[in-house]
């Protein structure tokens, strides 16, 4: 399941990445101190409730922040380059030919009134000049990667239905073959079938041509069957790091087994659920110690006045005081 | 077996779309025989366009049938004509939508859908008796201090809550079905649960009963007593929730119980894949819609519209190739009618 890690390194190491939002009140940590690597052909999953940083956390990787949103602190090196800071001129280089974002909202991303072929064609002459017949070609080869009949590159998108409008995104996400491809809850949209087709089909692709892919999505039992590693994330931080497996069978976060233990199944027998009771925190007073804290079945008096330290169990990395190996002292609770 | 609340017969529900030149023919719903019972959680399932929404909105008399016929304790709504009576209808039969954050009006206080809701369905309450029934319902949708929340605006909560005073509103009423359009689809996950829980207990102490649409089925096995799949405007296969689960009889169900993401099952990865697209159910001529999807289709499925049989003990699906259970052949003999 676990790809082979290349000896050279990460693709991607994020390290301590904080974005903040600045509101009329102050600013909002949105995403805090958040710490990640991503290697060739990984298929990373990150998953969380609205609100708790995950999209934000996508696009201050992809450098596609905007104001009232800035990365405040931490860096994003990206194939041995330091993303942060970089203009968009020298980001230009990087995009869509080393890494491609296909967003939230990709089934209404397309141009309505430009045939699909005039936007591939759009995207690939902001970087490089083909030929007309080698553009014809790459946007047919990449059409037929993703399922689509090759005619549909003189479709309009009112022309294709949801599903097939996500696969035309996907499609230009390959155009130059990037390494990385950056996923924000495409899936959201589609119904169910729709929705195991498409990601069975990114996992063929992933393994056909070896892209890495981080996957952000609300619902963690989507990406159970396809990621490698799963992050979660609470409150603008990461609860848990681990091997999706893992998290899975042994969640060690309690929000991580709560979450699990909020969706119904379809199989075994029928239990009564509870869910995580209360809301997420508002980011711009985070709970002082732990953030979950106030939501927390498992929490101690401690919790309120530590913030916990990713701490180690197994290969997996939890923000929780329960996993705490050595008692800390007051002096190191606030490195 | 409780009583029957509602029950629609070949209720038909069509679209003119198109412009002056090429005037078509949208099936939204088609021939679609439904019941809910007393106290009853049914769960409506299927893909977005398959109708669902559409279903709701008739029984809710914001859209009027295009053929077919909705009977409210045995009488047809056809033949509510007067205002009075229509109000009457509604509030017993309220709806709740699916987002929390635009079906409430943000420049109003909670107080006002809620007591414009007792005003409207229950005038022969005094103030004081609107004002304690409205803290009530709050109350029993769990949202306390009842009376500081009547205060408070949309804004001041989260989409959990907001749903909530949306189920409060439609309690207000003094409903008997309340239509449930994907309420829970636009809150966070681990909200959800909640809500489902609370629609379980409005079931019991209110004793009101529930068309739970949505298109999660997985929701739809932890609330519902019944379910019923719709797919491309015909309604498929119903039958008692684990009935149907364990023993899916139309193939259409078999797909949409292969694909639900269920972290608990194993990896199975490399199952089959379905890339067909539902169709659109412009002009349709006779035959399964499903057919071009089916791994099981025959020729009579071109033709001929299948119409809902008997499989299982109040279990039924419209599928021509479809098994009965061998219990039931032997069972129901003489009187197969079929239609549920």
């Amino acid at each position: 399941m676990s790809p082979e890690r290349p000896l050279d390194g990460p693709l991607l190491e994020v390290r301590d990445l904080t974005v903040e939002y600045a509101v009329a009140r102050g600013s909002v940590g949105a995403v805090d101190r958040v710490s990640l690597n991503l290697y060739p052909g990984e298929f990373l999953g990150i998953v969380g409730e609205s609100g708790c940083g995950k999209s934000t956390l996508l696009f201050a990787i992809a450098q596609l922040l905007s104001p009232p949103a800035a990365i405040t602190d931490g860096s994003v090196i990206f194939k041995g380059r330091n993303l942060v800071g970089l203009t968009d001129k020298q980001l230009a280089s990087s995009r869509w030919q080393d890494m491609s974002v296909v967003m939230q909202s990709a089934m209404n991303a397309f141009n309505p009134v430009k045939t699909i072929g005039a936007q591939f064609k759009d995207a690939i002459d902001a970087h490089t000049k083909w030929s007309r017949e080698k553009l014809r070609e790459r946007s047919a080869e990449v059409l037929k990667l993703v399922g689509i009949d090759p005619v549909h590159v003189n479709s309009y998108p009112h022309q294709l239905s949801g599903g097939m409008r996500q696969r035309a995104m996907i499609a230009m996400a390959l155009l130059f073959t990037p390494e990385l491809i950056i996923m924000d809850e495409p899936t959201s949209a589609l119904d169910v079938v729709a929705q195991r087709s498409l990601m069975v089909q990114i996992k063929e692709l992933q393994q056909k041509l070896g892209f890495a892919v981080i996957f952000v999505t609300h619902d963690m039992s989507l990406v159970s069957h396809f990621s490698d590693r799963l992050i979660v994330m609470y409150a603008g931080q990461v609860a848990e790091d681990g091997a999706t497996r893992t998290v899975f069978d042994s969640p060690a976060h309690p929000y991580s087994k709560g979450l699990l233990e909020a969706f119904p199944s379809i199989r075994g027998p029928r239990v009564h659920m509870t869910g995580i009771p209360g809301n997420p925190p508002e980011l711009i007073n985070p709970p002082p110690g732990c953030r979950f804290s106030p939501r927390c079945p498992a929490v101690m008096p401690e919790c309120t006045e530590i913030e916990p330290e990713l701490y180690p169990v197994g290969d997996v990395q939890v923000r929780c005081l329960l996993h705490q190996k050595m008692p800390v002292k007051k002096d190191t609770a606030h490195v | 077996m409780s009583e029957q609340l509602i029950r629609t017969e070949k209720l038909t529900r069509h679209f003119q779309i198109g412009n002056a030149f090429s005037r078509k023919t949208l099936h939204a719903v088609d021939n679609a025989n439904l019941e809910i019972n007393e106290r009853e959680i049914v769960a409506l399932a299927g893909e977005s366009g398959s109708g669902k929404s559409t279903i709701a909105r008739l029984l809710a008399m914001v859209y009027q049938p295009s053929g077919g016929e909705i009977y409210f304790r045995g009488k047809p709504l056809s033949h509510l004509k007067s205002r009075k009576d229509v109000m009457a209808y509604r509030g017993e039969v309220p709806m709740v939508f699916q987002d929390p954050f635009s079906s409430l009006n943000p420049a109003y206080r909670v107080s006002h859908g809620i007591m414009r809701a007792l005003k409207l369905h229950r005038p022969d309450l005094t103030r004081d008796q609107q004002q304690a029934e409205a803290e009530r319902v709050l109350e029993v949708v769990g949202l306390t201090p009842p009376a500081e929340v009547l205060d408070k605006y949309p804004y001041e909560f989260s989409g959990g809550q907001r749903q909530r005073v949306g189920f409060a509103q439609a309690l207000a009423c003094r409903p008997k079905l309340i239509l449930a359009d994907e309420p829970v689809s636009m809150l966070d996950v681990s909200i959800r649960i909640g809500l489902l829980n609370l629609m379980a207990n409005l079931r019991e102490q209110e004793g009101v009963s529930f068309l739970y649409i949505t298109h999660d089925i997985a929701s739809a096995r932890y609330v519902a007593d019944r379910l019923v799949i719709m797919y491309a405007g015909h309604i498929v296969e119903t039958g008692p929730t684990e009935e149907v689960l364990g023993n899916p009889k139309h193939p259409y169900t078999q797909l949409l119980l292969s694909a639900v993401p269920d972290p608990r099952a194993p990896l199975n990865v490399t199952a089959e894949t379905d890339r067909g697209e539902p169709p659109k159910v412009v002009n349709p001529k006779p035959g399964c819609r499903f057919r071009w999807r089916c791994p099981l289709a025959v020729d009579i499925c071109t033709d001929v519209t299948p119409e809902p049989r008997l499989l299982a003990p109040r279990h039924s699906a419209a599928c021509h190739v479809a098994k009965q259970d061998a219990s039931l052949v032997t069972l129901v003999g003489a009187e197969q009618d079929g239609t549920e």
